[in-house]
C-alpha cells in the first residue's frame, strides 16, 4: 500500500515506455484533473477568474517556451512577441467575423511563421548571440506594434476583442472561459507528455546537448531547431490569442512587451527546464509573488510600525521577483521540477528506504 | 541638404555613440575576463548614480566627494554580486547565466527604487547647459565631457592592462586553464574585473544621470550598451569606442532621415537593426576575436 513501485514490474519495451510507468504518478494526474475540472464549483469566481484561469494560460505559454529552451536548448528571449503576432492576428480574424476556432488556428499559424524567422537566426548562432538576436527581434515588435495603428488598433492603441465563441456558442460565463483555458492548458500538456516518448522529442533532445554529435546520429539538427520554433511559436500563438480572448478582453502592446519575455523565461527557469510538472509550479509561483510579497511587507511594516510609502511598496515585489530568480539559479538551478522530483522519489519508496539505513 | 546640420548631426551622434560606449566598456570589462554576458550593467549603472545623489544631496556632500565614495562602494557591490552570485555559476549553461544577470538587473532595479523612489532628479554636475559653438555647429557641453571621460576611461584601461594587474587580467581572458596552472587567481581577477565594471557603471550613471535626468530609465542604456558592444566585438575596449561612434552616427544621421517615413521613434529601431546585422554577418564584431562558436 505505501510501497508504489510494488507490483511494477515491466517485461517489454512497450510497457516501459509508457507515459507513467509507475500507476501512483498516473493517479496523481488523474486526482488533479479531476480537480480542476471541478475547480468551479469548488473555489469562488473571483479566484477561478483572477489566479486559476490565467495560471492555466501562462502555464500553456510557459510549456511552449519550454519546448524550445528546455528541450530543443534554443535561447529565446522574444517569446512575448511571437505570442503578440498570435493574440494580435487572431483578434482581427475573429474582428472581421471569422470564428473563433479559425481565427485562433490563424493566430497560430502566423505565429509559426513570424517565429521561424526566429529559427533562421537559430539556425547560424547560438548561446548568448541567439539570445541578444531574439532580445533584438522582441525589441522590433514592441517597435512595431507601437508605432502602427492599424495593428494596434487606432490612437489609443488598445484593440477588443470580440466575444469568445465555440461551436457557435458564445462563451461568457466564468467557468466557460475556465474551461476553455483549462482545455487548451491540458491538451498542450498531453502534447509535452508524449514528446518525451517520441523521436523528434529524443532528436531535440539530442540537438541539446550537442549539435554536433546529434548531426553524426543522422539527426538533422537544423531541420529540428526549425520545427522546434515553429512548434513552440504555434502554441505561443494561441496562447496568447486566448489570453486575450478569455482574460485581458483587450489587446495592448505593452501585454506583450520585453518585459513579459523575461518573465516567461523566468517561469520556465523557476519550474526547472525540461519539466513540465515545473512549468506549473514556475508559473504559479511567478503570478503569486507579487500579491504575496506586497502583503507580507505591507504586514511587516504594520507589525513594526514604520511607514512604508507607496513607491517603496511597489516597487518591492519587483526586487522580491529578482530575488527570486537569483536564489533559486544559485540554490536549486534545475527548477521547483527538481524539487517536486525529490519529495516524489523520497516518498515513492518510504518507509522502507529508510530502513535500510 | 546643407552640410552644416549634416555634419552637426555626425558630430554630436558621435560624441552621443561615445556615450554609449561608456556602457558598453563595463561590459566588455566583464565579459573578457568571464565570458559572461553582464546584463545587469545598465541597473548598475542606475545604482551608481544613485548612490552618488545618497551622498550628494541626501547628505549635502560636495560631487568631489561623493563621486569618489560611490566609485568605492561600487567596487565592492560589483565585486560581491562576482563572489556571491556568478561564481558558484561557472561551467553552467549559458542560458542560466543570463537569467542570473537578469535576476540581478531585475533586483537592483527593484531594490534601487524602492530605497530612493522613482522620481527623475538631476545631477547638478554644473555643466552649463548653454550650447557650445564649433564654428556653426551647436554642441551640447555634456555630451563633449561624456565623450572625453569615455576617451579618458579608454586611455585608461590601454595603460592599465600593460600594468602587472592588467597582464593577468589579460592572461585570463586568453586561456583561464592556463592562468590557473601557473598561479594566477582566476577568482580574483574575474571579481576585480567585475569591481572595474561596476567603477566605470559610476561615471557612465554620472554622465548619463546629467544628460537626462537620475530615473529608472538609466537602466534602458543597457540595450544600445551591449549593442555597442557586439558590434565593436564583446572582447575589445577598442571595439567598444569605435563601436560607439558608429552607432551613435548611424543613429543620429539615420533617425533624421527614417523619422519623417516611419514617424518618429526610430532611434529603437536603428539600434535593433544593428544588433541583429552584426550578429548575423559578424557575429565575433568588428575587432572581436574569431574563435566564436557558429553552429
Amino acid at each position: 500500500m505505501f510501497y508504489r513501485l510494488s507490483g511494477v514490474r515491466h517485461n517489454t519495451y512497450v510497457s516501459d515506455s509508457r507515459m507513467f510507468p509507475v500507476p501512483a504518478d498516473r493517479n496523481a494526474v488523474v486526482f488533479f484533473l479531476l480537480l480542476g475540472i471541478a475547480a468551479p464549483f469548488l473555489v469562488p469566481s473571483l479566484y477561478l477568474n483572477s489566479y486559476m484561469l490565467p495560471w492555466l494560460i501562462w502555464t500553456a505559454a510557459v510549456l511552449g517556451l519550454n519546448l524550445v529552451t528546455g528541450w530543443a536548448g534554443q535561447l529565446h528571449l522574444g517569446y512575448a512577441a511571437v505570442m503578440a503576432v498570435g493574440a494580435y492576428s487572431a483578434v482581427h480574424a475573429a474582428r472581421f467575423g471569422i470564428p473563433w476556432e479559425f481565427a485562433l488556428l490563424i493566430g497560430g499559424l502566423s505565429s509559426s511563421v513570424i517565429g521561424s524567422l526566429f529559427a533562421f537566426t537559430a539556425l547560424r548562432v547560438k548561446g548568448l548571440y541567439l539570445a541578444l538576436t531574439t532580445l533584438a527581434m522582441q525589441f522590433i515588435m514592441d517597435w512595431v506594434l507601437n508605432h502602427s495603428p492599424a495593428i494596434s488598433g487606432g490612437s489609443h492603441a488598445s484593440l477588443q476583442s470580440p466575444p469568445f465563441a465555440l461551436l457557435g456558442q458564445e462563451i461568457t460565463s466564468d467557468a466557460g472561459l475556465y474551461y476553455v483555458a483549462l482545455g487548451w492548458c491540458v491538451l498542450v500538456t498531453i502534447f509535452m507528455l508524449n514528446l518525451k516518448r517520441t523521436g523528434l522529442g529524443r532528436a531535440l533532445v539530442a540537438v541539446r546537448e550537442k549539435d554536433f554529435a546529434a548531426a553524426i546520429l543522422g539527426v538533422n539538427s537544423f531541420y529540428y531547431k526549425a520545427i522546434a520554433f515553429a512548434a513552440s511559436a504555434f502554441i505561443a500563438g494561441i496562447t496568447g490569442a486566448l489570453l486575450v480572448a478569455t482574460f485581458y478582453f483587450l489587446a495592448a502592446p505593452e501585454q506583450f512587451a520585453v518585459n513579459v519575455s523575461i518573465q516567461v523565461l523566468a517561469m520556465v527557469i523557476i519550474g526547472g527546464l525540461g519539466s513540465i510538472i515545473g512549468s506549473y509550479l514556475g508559473a504559479a509561483l511567478i503570478l503569486l509573488m507579487p500579491g504575496v510579497v506586497n502583503q507580507v511587507f505591507s504586514g511587516i511594516a504594520e507589525l513594526v510600525g514604520l511607514e512604508l510609502g507607496i513607491e517603496t511598496l511597489a516597487h518591492i515585489p519587483n526586487a522580491a521577483y529578482g530575488a527570486l530568480i537569483v536564489i533559486f539559479l544559485m540554490v536549486e538551478p534545475l527548477g521547483l521540477g527538481k524539487l517536486y522530483a525529490n519529495v516524489r522519489d523520497y516518498l515513492m519508496v518510504w518507509p522502507f528506504d529508510q530502513l535500510k539505513k | 541638404m546643407d552640410w552644416i546640420f549634416l555634419s552637426e548631426l555626425t558630430v554630436n551622434g558621435a560624441l552621443t555613440g561615445l556615450l554609449y560606449s561608456l556602457v558598453a566598456i563595463g561590459l566588455v570589462l566583464i565579459y573578457k575576463s568571464s565570458a559572461v554576458p553582464n546584463l545587469a550593467q545598465g541597473a548598475l549603472t542606475m545604482l551608481g548614480a544613485y548612490v552618488v545623489l545618497a551622498f550628494s544631496h541626501n547628505l549635502g556632500w560636495s560631487l568631489w566627494v561623493a563621486i569618489p565614495l560611490a566609485v568605492v562602494i561600487m567596487f565592492f557591490v560589483g565585486m560581491g554580486i562576482e563572489r556571491v552570485a556568478l561564481r558558484r555559476l561557472a561551467g553552467r549553461p549559458i542560458v542560466m547565466i543570463l537569467m542570473m544577470t537578469m535576476g540581478i538587473d531585475i533586483f537592483l532595479r527593484g531594490t534601487t527604487l524602492a530605497i530612493w523612489g522613482g522620481a527623475s532628479r538631476s545631477m547638478n554636475l554644473g555643466v552649463s547647459y548653454d550650447p557650445f559653438f564649433l564654428g556653426d555647429m551647436l554642441l551640447s557641453r555634456i555630451h563633449i565631457v561624456g565623450a572625453a571621460v569615455a576617451l579618458a576611461l579608454f586611455v585608461g584601461f590601454l595603460l592599465f592592462f600593460r600594468t602587472r594587474l592588467g597582464i593577468r587580467l589579460r592572461a585570463i581572458s586568453d586561456d583561464y586553464l592556463a592562468s590557473w596552472s601557473v598561479g594566477i587567481s582566476v577568482e580574483r581577477g574575474v571579481g576585480l574585473s567585475w569591481g572595474l565594471a561596476s567603477v566605470v557603471a559610476v561615471a557612465t550613471g554620472v554622465i548619463w544621470g546629467e544628460v537626462q535626468g537620475v530615473e529608472q530609465s538609466l537602466s534602458l542604456l543597457l540595450l544600445k550598451g551591449l549593442t555597442v558592444a557586439v558590434l565593436g566585438g564583446l572582447d575589445s575596449i577598442v571595439g567598444a569606442i569605435v563601436a560607439g561612434i558608429i552607432l551613435g552616427v548611424l543613429e543620429s544621421v539615420g533617425s533624421f532621415y527614417l523619422d519623417d517615413i516611419v514617424g518618429g521613434g526610430s532611434r529603437d529601431l536603428i539600434v535593433a537593426a544593428v544588433l541583429i546585422l552584426t550578429v548575423m554577418i559578424r557575429p565575433h564584431g568588428l575587432f572581436g576575436r574569431h574563435d566564436i562558436e557558429r553552429v
